[in-house]
């Protein structure tokens, strides 16, 4: 075991991110078109980087497997991001966005990384209004804000129920300028299959053409990773069919560590399952505790339809519970009270798989309109969705896999292990902890892609000046196209007899019964041997038809959960590792008498980074000693 | 419930298409229209023939991959909703469903269901932006927006780029996606240096790639998001005034 470095600069920790962009070496205006860098995705954090890279004039090439940048998985995001600009005057600050976020992650980030995502929070506003994303306003034409979950404050800046969707096209749109100028070359339907190094490092990626099935290298002095996260290992989640961990996992296996991969949030407020062919959960925005409540029956299998169970009958558990908080605990908290709940019997609805989120009482104080005009679009959405009328009943919610706090690891400068190789957004570990707070997701894949990875990524340049990338033709080029061919043809000769979503189907139930929001060490032992059982059957039955020459979707997935067999062994040893519970990583063994998540200060407060040994090896655990010196470390209370 | 598909499969652009028929039985009524495909293409590979390709991605109605004609309709039946939004109930036990890739000249088949909407976003690479570079935006709270416009800006700026508009309109014409973000951008005061060079330059890529409107309305019924066709005449109001403009002082309007 080595402990890794992670390059936070020296200094008070309001001075270390102006310090280090005063120390860092800066590339000539004139120098930086001699300069090429890799972008692969076009989300929040991928879309940004490129549009500023570009606009400060490196030659950046992005790709991404969607047909255009404006799918990516950002999009989806509703309730709102947030920024310490304290525009209400309610005393937020910098200091205390980054206090919140430490505190909201567990004590389990990095403090630094945390202070710079607050303190450059406020730009990516002040970025995104300029851009014209039509955030909501006051009467007075000044913008307005909204609270969220983990926050005593109302910071959260909001577009409707879409605030993801438009600062998406914000970044689609700068990205969609530097396009025309030709600044930054678009790849569509593209995916990576390979991280390509030299000499240990980054030289460039390995893609297919998902339409033609062509295989190309394409080189460059950098590569940013900005491919999201890996929810999806647990089949059903909020996530988009697409989204996989393919990109990091390929940079896992060329030696750039993988933290914390056990650390996943599981959102309290989704629409719960309704059969065995669902595929996929949706998420109903935080946003909705702002003004809903929710309850449960007192009594076990009450299976009266809401309206007849009388307020006596009704238990609102996170305001008794949590009287400081109540609705609005963070997500964790509020997801693993849903689960008790509905564990011992006061589930809802026809499966009893639910708990209510009501919105009676916010109707009779507010007047229904003013509800619509906050939520109407989900509200729409989830009568679509399940045929019910949220102003009339009230809704039923249950937890389900949202986001990864875990990824590669990264430096302060957001490099990976691998030099040259960089990771942003939520493919990165750094900002969030165990835990991510509601309306940060947004604010963290912006700040890396606007105003963190153009400056860092200059430093490591630098070196670099009148020397060209490895060419595309090299010996390491070649050998990565033969392995992605090799292993395409591998998949498409098995000829067996399920599909691979039935295997990823398979793996998910595994993942979300032993790794999800609970953990034991019994079930974590069991799954890690259940996984590599699954994946052996995995690689000799699964059955991929057509041809690698054509647009074959079926062959675009079965590389994708093949990497997320792997994965899930890993989040598998590192959650029975971890032995302790912090954040979204909830070990039964490690509570307190109330059943709250209990920390192991002393031997946990460090980062695991795994390192890659080859197939069928169990990786080597790397430490990041988490340094706290600004947040005294403490139990989490939102009573 | 059991229903009948009438599915158009096409291998490739230049291959030749055909409905083919299948019969997609017991499919549970909570069941997404995608779900239904997604249960429908696991047969499909159980009886070695190739699934259906259909692009889907986020499965909420907001990503604006998905996209199919269903019975001659535009995302299918239900108002304001995109296909991953619509599900079985809507349907009868037996009923018969066509389904077929958008149509239109813009769009070209990639496989099935598949076709390329890669014209939208050269439509956007014309000027459907604003020119801000990172870093040079001052506070958020210089630039006030009155509450209406910003209101009617994310009334436009609600369009997912799905394609059903072109694909509705008996003309393939894209005028409400165009005008959806010419309107989104034009209705604000950051949007005004660059109001009338961006309607000019996406109007004229527009109609590179598409055909004329002839006010049919279609786009706006069969748009996921209800977009309204008010925002083009919003664009055509903008479009004649820059050829006003043009050749003037920005700002001197």
């Amino acid at each position: 075991m080595t402990t890794l470095d992670s390059k936070v600069p020296a200094g008070s920790i309001e001075d270390k991110w102006n310090n280090h962009k005063f120390s860092i070496r800066l590339v000539n205006p004139a120098n930086k078109r001699k300069y090429s860098i890799i972008v692969i995705g076009s989300g929040l954090a991928g879309a940004s980087a490129a549009a500023t890279l570009g606009e400060l004039g490196y030659n950046v090439k992005v790709i991404t497997y969607h047909d255009s940048p404006r799918r990516a998985h950002s999009i989806a995001a509703q309730g709102g991001i947030n920024a310490a600009k304290n525009y209400h005057n309610d005393g937020d600050s910098v200091y205390r966005l980054f206090y919140d976020t430490v505190k909201g992650g567990d004590y389990r980030s990095r403090e630094a990384n945390v202070y710079r995502l607050a303190e450059v929070s406020n730009h990516i506003i002040d970025q995104a209004t300029a851009q014209g994303v039509p955030f909501a306003r006051e009467y007075g034409g000044l913008l307005d804000n909204r609270s969220f979950g983990g926050a005593q404050v109302s910071r959260t800046f909001y577009a409707r129920g879409q605030t993801g969707q438009q600062l998406l096209l914000g970044a689609y749109q700068a990205l969609a300028k530097e396009i025309a100028k030709g600044s930054v070359e678009m790849i569509n339907r593209s995916e990576l299959l390979e991280v390509v190094t030299h000499e240990g490092q980054a030289a460039g990626v390995v893609v297919r053409d998902l339409i033609t099935g062509e295989v190309t290298a394409h080189s460059a002095h950098a590569v940013v990773l900005a491919t999201g996260g890996y929810s999806n290992v647990f089949f059903l989640s909020t996530n988009a069919m697409a989204c996989n961990t393919t990109a990091i996992w390929r940079a896992h296996r060329k030696g750039a560590h993988f933290a914390n991969p056990c650390y996943t949030q599981i959102h309290p407020t989704c629409i719960p399952q309704s059969d065995e062919s669902q595929s996929k959960l949706t998420l109903m925005s935080e946003s909705l505790r702002n003004d809903g409540r929710i309850w449960v029956p007192k009594t076990v299998g009450d299976n009266r339809p809401a309206g007849d169970i009388l307020e006596s009958e009704r238990d609102y558990y996170l305001e008794r519970i949590y009287p400081a908080f109540g609705n609005l605990v963070p997500r964790d908290v509020a997801s693993r009270n849903a689960k008790t709940q509905v564990d011992s019997g006061h589930g809802v609805g026809p499966l009893n798989n639910g708990v209510y989120l009501d919105f009676k009482h916010a109707i009779a104080r507010l007047g229904e309109d003013t509800i619509r005009e906050r939520y109407g679009n989900l509200f729409e959405m989830y009568e679509r969705i399940t045929d019910d009328n949220p102003y009339e009943t009230p809704m039923r919610i249950y937890p389900a896999p949202h986001y990864t706090m875990g990824g590669a690891w990264v430096d302060y400068n957001l490099m990976t292990s691998i030099p040259g190789l960089y990771a942003i957004g939520e493919a990165n570990f750094s900002d969030h902890g165990a835990n991510r707070l509601g309306a940060s997701a947004l604010m963290q894949g912006l700040a890396d892609g606007y105003f963190v990875l153009p400056y860092t990524i200059g430093d490591y340049l630098a070196d670099f000046l009148n020397v060209d990338p490895v060419p595309t033709d090299h010996d390491v080029f070649r050998q990565a196209i033969t392995q992605v061919q090799d292993r395409t043809a591998k998949f498409l000769a098995t000829k067996g007899t399920r599909s691979a979503d039935w295997f990823h189907r398979e793996l998910g139930k595994i993942m979300l019964a032993e790794c999800g929001m609970e953990r034991s060490r019994e079930g974590l032992e069991k799954a890690i041997r259940e996984i590599p059982h699954l994946r052996e059957e995995f690689e000799t039955d699964v059955k991929v038809l057509g041809t690698n020459e054509s647009f074959n979707q079926s062959l675009e997935r079965v590389g994708r959960v093949a990497d997320f067999f792997e994965l899930a062994e890993l989040m598998c040893r590192d959650a029975l590792d971890r032995e302790e519970s912090c954040g979204g990583h909830f070990r039964v063994e490690h509570q307190t008498e109330e059943g709250e998540a209990r920390r192991n200060d002393e031997d946990f407060t460090h980062v695991s980074a795994w390192a890659w040994n080859g197939p069928n090896q169990p990786q080597t655990k790397h430490k990041e000693q988490l340094v706290f010196e600004n947040v005294k470390l403490a139990t989490r209370s939102y009573k | 419930m059991d229903v009948i598909l009438s599915v158009w499969r096409q291998v490739g652009p230049d291959a030749e298409g055909e409905f083919v028929r299948y019969e997609a039985n017991d499919i549970p009524d909570h069941a997404s229209f995608l779900e239904m495909l997604d249960i429908v293409n696991e047969n499909l590979n159980t009886n070695n023939e190739e699934p259906i390709a259909f692009d889907h991605d986020c499965r909420e109605g907001i990503c604006g991959m998905c996209g199919m004609m269903i019975n001659g309709q535009a995302h299918g039946p239900q108002l304001g909703t995109a296909t991953c939004q619509l599900h079985m109930r809507k349907f009868k036990d037996g009923d018969t469903i066509r389904i077929e890739p958008w149509r239109a000249e813009g769009f070209p088949v990639v496989r099935d269901l598949t076709v390329d909407r890669s014209a939208f976003d050269r439509i956007i690479e014309a000027g459907g932006y604003i020119t801000v570079s990172t870093g040079s935006a001052p506070d958020a709270n210089l630039i006030p927006v009155p509450k209406l416009a910003a209101e009617a800006a994310m009334d436009a700026a609600a369009c997912i780029g799905c394609g059903a508009c072109v694909a509705a309109c008996p003309n393939s014409a894209a005028q409400l996606f165009t005008s959806a973000k010419v309107s989104h951008l034009n209705l604000l005061p950051q949007g005004q240096a660059e109001r009338f060079s961006r309607v000019a330059d996406m109007v004229d890529e527009m109609e590179k790639w598409f055909g004329a409107c002839s006010n049919h309305g279609e786009c706006e019924t069969a748009c996921p998001k209800s977009i309204s066709i008010d925002f083009i005449a919003l664009m055509n109001r903008d479009y004649i005034r820059s050829k006003f403009q043009q050749g003037r002082l920005a700002g001197q309007r």
